[in-house]
């Protein structure tokens, strides 16, 4: 693929052959009060890809997945989600903040799986995959039946539809809430850190799960995460990301074994 | 002093007749203040300032005045202007002064929701509303309800400050039948049993649903 190429010509839209990109960060920041957490991101992703983030805790990783799922509202910059503007409307040739009507449509398109699962409680399993598509999609009982329980069954849990998640592994209950997130069809999702709440022995079962995602392909995945063998197999880009800015990026045969700053390389040696 | 039991049955039917008046404003008083109670809830947490101060100014004042001085300033006050019946304005009253304590209450329940319930919420882009009635308040309300079920009870237990305001229930019953037989002991003593009867058997049905919703709902 040609996309280093495209990268460094930044208007370059040459007919069909490039896709536009399904998610595009302009110069994002990002403040906590006084505390600047992110200085000015640059990312783009095509429709489809799959990256990893890595960097050391307190970078911003968790921030910047955030704010595409509207959780977290940029300082200044913009993020385009498909072609549209994120966070702003054009308003007589100014841009203003979205109406809450614009978020709502844009957030159709993206997905999240959160580090602690937050999974609805008071739900059996089966119902916390099937309330999203039918009160927010307007789905039909049957219709999002089907649907729900093909996810569990993707996720391996077609046996647990009538559990409450109390009774569920942390393994379970990950995969659970990725179910939860596929069944609304997004174009993009981002996993934090998906696996670091779990106890080691089920890691392996929700990363399987997230690999066999990836290999079906057409959605994008922005994987934050420690598991430095997974983001090798699976990203087809890895982001090393510092303090607030992206420090180093490619593909990971390139940055895993050949990595340029001196902060990757001992962030990888403190990682082995 | 010896309890004439005799004559305390006799006047057990117009007791009993008062009670149903108590327990009927003490439901209606209730259901006024669970419902009023998480309106104000819900609007302490509104973005805007002005109704958020509206709000907790209301509170406020409602919880510093005594609710016998509620009851005469809306019997009186209203019925210059309304043709309420005393009954109507004790159960609103009621209503309006325990919803500001219900208030607290739901509020406690609704903090006790995690955040990540409200994050998930969003990012299945569910409406405000309908983060409000499928993920937050159910999970916000079972746990609050044994404190519901206590206000239950202290309302039920506030209804002879009605007579104040001549509603028929049972103190205003006793002194009617005090005025009519001067016999002070048996009536009082007869409405301090029915008010323990009851407040003890409330108190015990509510404990034995909190002991089975705990079991329902263990993690
Ligand atoms: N809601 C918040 N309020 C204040 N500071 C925050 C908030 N969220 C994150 N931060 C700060 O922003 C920085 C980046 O956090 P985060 O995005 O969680 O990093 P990472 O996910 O890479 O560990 C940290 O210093 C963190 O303390
Ligand atoms: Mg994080």
């Amino acid at each position: 693929m040609s996309t280093t190429v495209q990268e460094r010509e930044p208007h370059a839209v040459s007919g069909g052959e490039t896709a536009l990109p399904i998610v595009k960060y302009n110069d994002v920041k990002k403040s906590f009060g006084d505390l600047e957490v992110l200085h000015g991101i640059n990312l783009e992703m095509r429709p489809g890809e799959k990256i990893a983030i890595i960097g050391p805790s307190g970078s911003g990783k968790t921030t910047l997945g955030r704010m595409l799922m509207t959780l977290e509202e940029p300082t200044s910059g913009t993020i385009e989600v498909d072609g549209e503007l994120l966070w702003h409307m054009e308003r007589g040739g100014k841009l203003v903040r979205a109406s809450e009507a614009h978020l709502h449509r844009m957030r159709t398109k993206i997905g999240m799986v959160f580090q602690h699962f937050n999974l609805f409680p008071h739900m059996k399993v089966i119902r916390n995959v099937t309330e999203a598509p039918r009160k927010v999609l307007g789905l039909s009982k049957e219709e999002a039946h089907e649907r729900a329980v093909e996810m569990l069954r993707k996720v391996g849990l077609e046996d647990k539809l009538d559990v409450y998640p109390s009774k569920l592994s942390g393994g379970q209950k990950q995969r659970v809430a990725i179910a939860r997130a596929l069944v609304m069809r997004p174009k993009v999702m981002v996993f934090d850190e998906v696996t670091s709440a779990l106890d080691p022995e089920l890691v392996g079962e929700v990363l399987e799960v997230i690999k066999e995602i990836a290999l079906e392909g057409e959605m994008a995945m922005m994987l934050i995460t420690h598991e430095m063998d997974f983001a090798r197999e699976v990203a087809d880009r890895v982001i090393f990301g510092a303090d607030g800015l992206i420090v180093e990026e490619g593909p990971p045969s390139e940055l895993f074994e050949n990595p340029e700053s001196e902060r990757l390389q001992s962030f990888l040696r403190r990682m082995n | 002093m010896e309890l004439d039991w005799e004559y305390a049955f006799s006047i057990l039917p117009t007791l009993l007749k008062g009670l149903k008046t108590a327990l009927y404003a003490t439901v209606v008083g209730f259901v006024i203040a669970c419902v009023a109670g998480l309106v104000l809830a819900l609007l302490v947490r509104v973005r805007v300032k002005v109704v958020k101060w509206v709000t907790n100014a209301f509170i406020e004042f409602v919880r510093s005045t005594p609710l016998l001085i509620q009851l005469f300033f809306l019997y009186f006050g209203l019925n210059k202007y309304f043709q309420l019946s005393a009954f109507t304005v004790g159960a609103v009253a009621l209503g309006i002064h325990y919803s500001t304590y219900l208030a607290e209450v739901y509020r406690s329940g609704i903090d006790n929701v995690e955040k990540g319930q409200w994050e998930a919420s969003r990012a299945l882009n569910f409406s405000k509303g309908r983060t409000w009635t499928s993920i937050i308040l159910p999970q916000a309300i079972p746990p609050i309800l044994p404190i519901m079920g206590n206000y239950l009870i202290v309302v039920f237990k506030e209804t002879p400050l009605l007579a104040g305001i001549t509603v028929l229930e049972m103190l205003t019953r006793s002194k009617n039948i005090l005025s009519r037989d001067w016999k002070p002991f048996e009536p009082y003593t007869m409405v301090g049993l029915i008010f323990l009867v009851l407040s003890l058997t409330m108190a015990i049905v509510f404990e034995l649903m909190e002991r089975r919703m705990n079991r329902r709902f263990t993690k």
